[in-house]
Parts: C-alpha cells; sequence; structure tokens
C-alpha cells in the first residue's frame, strides 16, 4: 500500500498542516513533511476533516437492487466524503437475523468504498410485534449495536420499552423513527396551511413530538440509550433539549434536507420532494439549524433513500418517500451551518464524523485526526460550487431534490484507512 | 387566460368574468333548435377520467360535442394502492393521439397539475376534480349560477356548509368566489375545517344558525355517513342536527337567497328532500349550467378569439 503526503490542508479549517498516511494511519502531521516514496496530494486550500460516518442509509441491498447495491451506495458514501455508513434494516428480507446483517456486512467488506454498518430491525419483519432476535445480532460478525424499524416506528410502548432494556445487554442504541402511525394514516406532507390549499393529507409536527417525548421518558425510566431519527420539527428540537437537560441518554440526528428545504416546495406537486418525515416550515428549518449548532441535535445523518425513477416519476400520493443524501450532505451542510456561521469545520467534524461513530460505538471510526489514528480522511473544497446534476451522480438512483440547485463545496478526496477511495474528485 | 385551468385560484378577476360572460352567450345556445356550434371542430378533447363520475364526464362530453370537437373518453382505473395505468404512459399515448384539451379527472390532489408541467404532453389541461384538492368548473358553474340569480356577486355573502376538509368544490369555491368579490363563510364542525384556514382569507364558522339569516348563497356540500367511522363526528344524527339544512332552518333565509349542492346529494343527512326540491333551490340548474360554464372553458383555452357564438357553421375558426 502506497503512502500518501498531503501537503497544505487545512486541519478542521485551521492552519494549514501536511499529513502522511502510512500504513493505514495518520503517521505525521507537520508543516514541510517530506517523505521518500508517498504520493503527493497537494490539498492547497482544502479543508481535512475526518472521514464522516453516517448512522442512517438505505442501501436497498438485499431486495431492491433496482433502485441501489451496496457497491453502488457505498460508492455514493465515498464520493460524499463518509468511510462508514449504517445501513438500515428494511431490506426484503429484513435484517431482522444474524444471517441477514452478516451478509449486508459481507457486502460491504466486499464492495470496499467504506464500511458498511448494519441496523438489526427491532421487530420481527418490522412488523412491530415480537422483539427480533437483538443479541444474535450484536454477538454476530456485524457487531449490530444500533437498532432500528427505521420506516416504521415502534410504535407500541411496550415494545419500545423492553427494546430498550434488552440492548442495555450489549451498549446497543434504539434508534426510533417517531411517527405515530394513527395520526399520519395516508400522511403526504407537513400539516399547515399549504396541504390544507393543496389537498394532501397532512402530517401534523404532534405525531413525530409526541412518540420523541414518550420515548425520552422511556428511555430515563429504563436507563437506556434512544437515538431519535430525523428530527424534524422545532417542537421535537425542544423536547430533546429539555430531556437532555435532565441528563438522560438521548441523541438526535437531523437530515441535510430538513436543514435546507421547507414544504413550500410540495406545492410544485413534484414528488422529488416527498420525504418521510415531510420537509416543514421555515420556522422548523431554523429551529433545526439552530439545534445542531448548540449540540441538541447531535448529529447530521443523510437518510439516503434511493429509490427507482418510475417510483418518483409519478402522482404525488403514488409515488415512494425519500431522496438521496450521501453526495451532498457535506455541501448542504457547508451552506446552511458553516457558510451561516453556525458552525466550525471542527463543529462539522463532530457532527457528522466523531459523535455519529460514538453513538454507533465504531471504534475505528470518528477519531480525531492525530498521529497514530486510523487514516481516514476527507479533503473538502469548500471554494467549489456547482449546480447538481443528478446524471452525475454514483448513486444507482436520481432523486436527488438538490437537481438544478447550486450548491457549494466539492469532495476532492476520501481516504479509507490511508487508501483512497475518492481522488481528484473521482472513484478509485 | 393561461393554457391550462389547474386551479380556480389561477383565474384573474378579468379571466372569470370573461368566462361567465362567454357561459351566458353559450348558454342561450340551449333555446336554440340547433344547439351546435363549429367553433372547436377539428379539436380533439379528451376526458381522461381516473376515477368514476359520469356527471361531469357526461357534462364535459356534451360542452365538447357542443362545440364540435371530437371528443374522446378514456377511464383508466387505479388507486394510490394499485397504481395501476401510469398517468405518464397514458398521457404519452393521448399527446400522440393528438388531444389539444385533457379533461382530467383524479384521485390524487395535483395529478392534473403534473400532467400539465412534468413535459409529457403539449395538450391544454383541465382539471375535472383532482383529490381533495379542486374542482374549478364546478366552482365556475356555482358563480355563474350565482350571478345569473343574484347579479355582481360583490360583496354577496355564500355560506359553503359542511365537509369542507375533504371538499375540492369548497377549495375551488373559496378562491374564486373570493376573486369575484363575494364574502365566503366556511361552515363545519372543527374536525371537517382543514388545519391553517385561517390563511385562507375566508370567515369561519361551527354555528349554522348564526350564518343562515345574513347569507345570499348557501352551499350545502355532500358529507359521506363513513367519516362518523374516523370520528369527524359522532352520529349521522347528530351531523344532520347540527349542520343539516332543513325546512326549519331555511326559514330563516333571506326571500331572495338560494340553496345550491353540487350533487350528488344525500337526502336527509346534509340536506332534506323538502328543502332540495324547494323554489330556492337551484340545483337542477347547477346541471344545466355546467354544460355552458364548460362549453366557455374548452372554447376560451383552446383559443376562441373570435366571439363563440354567431359564428356560423362553416366557419374557419
Ligand atoms: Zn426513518
Amino acid at each position: 500500500m502506497s503512502d500518501f503526503l498531503i501537503k497544505g490542508a487545512s486541519l478542521l479549517g485551521a492552519e494549514p498542516v501536511d499529513l502522511l498516511l502510512s500504513d493505514g494511519t495518520v503517521a505525521e502531521i507537520g508543516s514541510g513533511l517530506s517523505a521518500a516514496g508517498a504520493e503527493i496530494v497537494d490539498a492547497d486550500g482544502l479543508v481535512a476533516l475526518p472521514g464522516l460516518v453516517d448512522l442512517h442509509t438505505h442501501l436497498r441491498e438485499p431486495g431492491r437492487e433496482d433502485a441501489e447495491t451496496v457497491e453502488t451506495g457505498t460508492q455514493a458514501a465515498a464520493m460524499g466524503g463518509f468511510t462508514a455508513v449504517h445501513a438500515m434494516a428494511n431490506t426484503d428480507p429484513v435484517a431482522d437475523t444474524a444471517g441477514v446483517v452478516e451478509q449486508v456486512w459481507r457486502l460491504g467488506r466486499e464492495a470496499g468504498h467504506c464500511d458498511v454498518q448494519p441496523v438489526g430491525a427491532v421487530t420481527v419483519g418490522l412488523a412491530g410485534e415480537r422483539l427480533a432476535e437483538l443479541g444474535a445480532m450484536a454477538d454476530s460478525a456485524a457487531k449490530v449495536r444500533v437498532f432500528s424499524d427505521d420506516g416504521k416506528c415502534v410504535s407500541d410502548a411496550v415494545l419500545m420499552r423492553r427494546a430498550l432494556e434488552y440492548v442495555k445487554a450489549f451498549d446497543g442504541v434504539v434508534a426510533q423513527h417517531a411517527q405515530e402511525p394513527r395520526l399520519t394514516e395516508d400522511a403526504q406532507m407537513n400539516e399547515g396551511e399549504l396541504s390544507g390549499r393543496l389537498g394532501l393529507r397532512g402530517w401534523p409536527a404532534v405525531a413525530e413530538e409526541a412518540i420523541i417525548a414518550r420515548d425520552c421518558l422511556l428511555a430515563a425510566h429504563v436507563g437506556s440509550r434512544l437515538h431519535v431519527c430525523h428530527v424534524s420539527t422545532a417542537g421535537s428540537v425542544e423536547i430533546v433539549r429539555w430531556a437532555k437537560s435532565k441528563g438522560w441518554n438521548v441523541t438526535a440526528e437531523a437530515c441535510p434536507h430538513h436543514l435546507l428545504l421547507t414544504d413550500e416546495l410540495a406545492a410544485t406537486y413534484d414528488p422529488i420532494y416527498k420525504v418521510n418525515p415531510p420537509l416543514r416550515s421555515a420556522t422548523d428549518v431554523e429551529a433545526l439549524r439552530e439545534g445542531l449548532a448548540d449540540g441538541t441535535i447531535d448529529v447530521v445523518a443523510t437518510d439516503h433513500a434511493p429509490h427507482p425513477h418510475e417510483d418518483k416519476d409519478c402522482e404525488w400520493q403514488a409515488a415512494a418517500f425519500g431522496m438521496l443524501g450521501l453526495e451532498t450532505a457535506l455541501s448542504v451542510v457547508q451552506q446552511t451551518m458553516v457558510d451561516t456561521g453556525l458552525l466550525t469545520w471542527r463543529g462539522v467534524a463532530e457532527r457528522m464524523s466523531a459523535t455519529p461513530a460514538r453513538i454507533g460505538r465504531l471504534s475505528g471510526h470518528g477519531r480525531p485526526l492525530e498521529v497514530g489514528e486510523p487514516a481516514n480522511v476527507v479533503l473538502y473544497d469548500p471554494a467549489f460550487s456547482k449546480v447538481v446534476d443528478a446524471t452525475e451522480l454514483a448513486s444507482l438512483s436520481r432523486n436527488t431534490p438538490y437537481v438544478g440547485r447550486e450548491l457549494p463545496g466539492r469532495v476532492v478526496a476520501t481516504f479509507l484507512r490511508g487508501t483512497p477511495t475518492v481522488l481528484d474528485g473521482k472513484l478509485q | 387566460m393561461k393554457r391550462h385551468l389547474l386551479s380556480a385560484g389561477d383565474l384573474t378577476r378579468d379571466d372569470a368574468e370573461l368566462l361567465l360572460r362567454t357561459a351566458e352567450e353559450l348558454r342561450s345556445l340551449a333555446d336554440r333548435p340547433i344547439k351546435k356550434l363549429p367553433a372547436l371542430r377539428g379539436r380533439t378533447v379528451v376526458n381522461l377520467f381516473f376515477e368514476d363520475s359520469t356527471r361531469t364526464r357526461i357534462s364535459f362530453e356534451a360542452a365538447a360535442k357542443r362545440l364540435s370537437a371530437d371528443v374522446i373518453n378514456f377511464s383508466a382505473k387505479g388507486s394510490s394502492l394499485s397504481k395501476g395505468e401510469s398517468l405518464k404512459d397514458t398521457s404519452l399515448t393521448l399527446e400522440a393521439m393528438g388531444a389539444d384539451a385533457v379533461v382530467v379527472r383524479h384521485w390524487a390532489s395535483g395529478a392534473p397539475h403534473l400532467l400539465a408541467n412534468a413535459g409529457w404532453s403539449k395538450s391544454s389541461v383541465v382539471n375535472a376534480g383532482d383529490g381533495t384538492h379542486e374542482h374549478p368548473t364546478q366552482a365556475l358553474l356555482d358563480a355563474f349560477t350565482m350571478w345569473r340569480h343574484l347579479g355582481n356577486l360583490d360583496g354577496r355573502r355564500v355560506a359553503i356548509v359542511g365537509d369542507v376538509l375533504h371538499s375540492r368544490v369548497a377549495r375551488s369555491n373559496a378562491l374564486l368566489l373570493k376573486t369575484l368579490g363575494a364574502e365566503v363563510t366556511l361552515v363545519a364542525p372543527p374536525t371537517l375545517l382543514p388545519v391553517g384556514v385561517e390563511g385562507w382569507d375566508v370567515e369561519t364558522s361551527y354555528d349554522l344558525d348564526a350564518v343562515l339569516p345574513k347569507a345570499d348563497v348557501v352551499m350545502m356540500l355532500r358529507v359521506q355517513r363513513e367519516r362518523m367511522n374516523a370520528a369527524f363526528f359522532p352520529t349521522v344524527r347528530e351531523y344532520s342536527r347540527r349542520y343539516g339544512l332543513d325546512g326549519r332552518r331555511m326559514a330563516n333565509l333571506q326571500d331572495h337567497t338560494i340553496v345550491m349542492h353540487p350533487g350528488p346529494m344525500i337526502r336527509g343527512m346534509e340536506i332534506t328532500a323538502d328543502v332540495a326540491d324547494s323554489n330556492r333551490s337551484v340545483i337542477v340548474e347547477q346541471v344545466t349550467n355546467g354544460v355552458a360554464v364548460r362549453m366557455a372553458v374548452l372554447y376560451l383555452l383552446l383559443g376562441g378569439s373570435e366571439p363563440a357564438v354567431g359564428a356560423t357553421e362553416g366557419t374557419n375558426l
């Protein structure tokens, strides 16, 4: 394996330094470094961040290889600067056994573009009736620590309580997709004035907030870890802030699209903007940004949700929920959080690498960029600007809501344990 | 006027008044021995129905035929559960058949919007009712009916009563009547008013009896019995008692006040038979006016610049 000498990278946005990556680790950091035989990477003007970690992606394999595969999904991840992604369990078959999580884990290793950490289902078949064999998944080669029925809410309070209790045995966490099912039957978009005008069934904020409040109380009651997926409303931010003030072990994520886009886009009836949870109001967007800035929201997670063209090229009501996110996440975070002065690059590294790795208990990721640490590094050019073109994406699907939109920044290189998965902006 | 009629909100006051005047001219045709005009000869109008509605389809069909257009009826099955016939494929087919106008009725809110804007077809799109969104030609025929009875609608008070939440008729009427200067009050139990209705620039009330004495028009909306199963109201009986229009309530109306219903009615639920059949009721007339208004819409959307009436057989339009 060849060594790489990164010249003049701005480490977490600070003064430029050189980094020598050797044998999968950060071997040296300093100025004017030289190393015989090392491949030089000119990082003038680039920000160096630790490899990004995503707590929430849908890689669709097994079952929906027409939308995404572990191969293409991890390519998209690498292009977005990620060195590890969690793959949600709502595949076909559902990742609710040791066998399926090991299969996904193995597919990730074979693909090699980034590490794939499977998420295990909380309940058998995501049906919300019986606990899946959480212990078997934890003990498997995939070492599952994050459990989620994502796509569906563990709405039964007793099941949720038991799941929270049970995962304490192996330091697991339950990642809840907070959506009260009865309040959101056939719901299509954020409930507000616009849903009433458009005649699209409303998705009230309370359907998310009521579950989050209940789960925070349950987690406190049984002394377990709760992670709240894709927080989308100002009220949810308030509840998480309150739970944290009590000292409860609650973490939360926000998605890039919820930091940038609002429900006004539904007025186009273009299902490219249809997502679960739905795009919310500008007030909610503002609250999410503040929550992410002050640490109430711990991490940015993409909820990368590929769908084949025909599932989005139809009536809003008939279309699938979800949007791509891996390849645009860092750009959206730059635009909404960094360029607005809400978050430093150090803060970005924390929200998109260190903290998600800690929540997911990934020991080899989210480490600081220091000598002796794993060489998981992203080089990012914040001065770059591009108009998003869906046909240029590495993902197998094209359902990005940012088509035609100008976004800042570009991932120039991604290193996974010292090996470039992306170099010069191209997949390796 | 825009090239499509997707929402009643797309119409300016000038557009709406032009439509009403044109409908008035065309309505006079109904009294003539020959009920046909050559205005749309050689043009093709497709009735594309993803949801059954015989009355709306027949109304559009009659309108197109009286303007000498060729009419193709196309019903496609499907629902949000079984997607069935794809809107896209269907519209590409119609495009290939050379449709000049597509009249679309769909179970999904926004489907006509998609049809007009997705780049699949070049036809003019007329929304004939989409999901719980809008039904602009119904609003036009309602306004036309009011206008014929009351004249200018400026300052006229219109009460729209019933299941506003699920009603595309209410949405379109609220938009169009506002444009025409009327004052709209939506009357319903709180469960059947949409969230955010405060932003619609209309009055709302939970109390039908308080609204009726001042109304110039009372429009009753259809209320499905099944809504009680989803707890929108406790029982049909309670609904009728609080929001139904019966003879006792009708007695509190002003002399000139008319009673409307977009149909199909559920007699005994939102309206009693004696009210529906009373001389205040213009419900049958609404149907007649529907054809005239839809003729006006097709005529104006398909570029009729010369007067619709007066053109004689053989005139090249
Ligand atoms: Zn989810």
